[in-house]
């Protein structure tokens, strides 16, 4: 009998297939966004809300991952922006190898900014990297203050959260600050949003933030002419 | 998750001229979306009829270890999580806790 020392990543295939997705990306000069959360939260109410206000300034696209069903898909067509869904049957999260497949059949051409709307989960998406330039997470206030120390991993790794519903704290006894607190005990550095699809409410805030977030990454192709 | 671990361990071992592995040792992180016994239940689940069939899974869970770069210094976690160093109240970066790694398997 012999000991291998491995030290190999157990996500190791999956980070390098999202390696492969980031520079297809770049390529294409595409600003990738992976938003994550628990089922239910909000993450395609806030897609459609989001759209509605820069889909004047980008070309976006959306690829939406869900267990069964192309309702979420439907929903961003109807915006008449391009949508294309994966269904990953019983897989509870998307992996970079299913965003690699769907390039097949979605068109990235013309593209500047694409969304990828996670399997709704508070665990697992967390974990696997997709060629994103930025993680946000969509958390309904309602769900509890408590939530981000329990499920802290997610919240940790966005870089934005959007605490959504918050037209429903006044009726759900949740208190909003202890919320806040907690999120940024489990992540010091986030942008925290407290937004409602219904009012409107902060919507405009997060996507002011998202397009300051996008033009400062994207790199100058233009050049002025002195 | 463990169909990647049950992947790696079988090319590592096709690597080193063995069909069989009797140990696989893993090190995952206390702050991941990984729970042990899940983990443990998904490989005795999947193993049949793999190399690793008759393996024995060691899982080591590291401790999430956070550090302050002012402070030089690094902290654990006392039950309650938060990601501020208890001196300075300044946000600290996470040193470990973060692992999803099979350390070393053993070959038959």
């Amino acid at each position: 009998m012999h000991r291998i020392e491995v030290g190999s990543n157990i996500l190791q295939a999956n980070e390098e297939i999202a390696l492969e997705n980031q520079e297809v990306f770049r390529r294409h000069g595409i600003f990738v966004v992976n938003v994550m959360s628990a089922p239910g939260a909000g993450k395609t109410s806030v897609l459609e809300e989001t759209i509605k206000r820069l889909k004047t300034r980008y070309r976006i696209g959306v690829i939406e991952g869900d267990l069964h069903t192309t309702i979420d898909s439907d929903r961003i067509s109807a915006l008449g922006v391009p949508a294309f869904q994966i269904t990953t049957g019983a897989v509870c999260h998307l992996d970079a190898r299913m965003i690699h497949n769907s390039f097949h059949g979605f068109k990235l051409e013309g593209l500047d900014l694409l969304f990828i709307e996670n399997v709704g989960n508070l665990v697992c998406p967390a974990e696997f990297y997709l060629g994103e330039a930025l993680r946000v997470m969509v958390f309904s206030t309602v769900e509890g203050a408590d939530k981000p120390k329990k499920y802290p991993v997610m919240f940790h790794e966005a870089e934005a959260v959007l605490l959504n519903k918050v037209d429903l704290v006044p009726y759900s006894g949740v208190a909003l600050e202890e919320l806040i607190n907690n999120v940024r005990d489990v992540n010091p550095d986030a942008s925290i949003f407290p937004t409602s699809c219904r009012t409107g409410e902060g919507i405009d805030l997060w996507t002011d933030w998202l397009t300051n977030r996008i033009e400062i990454s994207r790199p100058q192709t233009r050049v002025v002419a002195i | 998750m463990t169909q990647s671990i049950i992947e790696l361990v079988e090319a590592e071992a096709r690597k080193h001229g063995s069909d069989r592995v009797n140990t696989i040792k893993l090190r995952i992180g206390q702050f991941t979306g990984v729970v042990k016994e899940a983990l443990e239940f998904s490989f005795d689940v999947i193993k049949h009829g793999t190399m690793a069939e008759s393996a024995e899974l060691q899982i080591e869970i590291v401790p999430l270890r956070k550090r302050c770069e002012p402070c030089d210094k690094v902290f654990g976690s006392n039950g309650d999580l938060d990601f501020f160093c208890p001196d300075c109240n300044r946000p600290a970066e996470i040193v470990s806790g973060r692992e999803l790694q099979i350390e070393y398997i053993d070959l038959a």
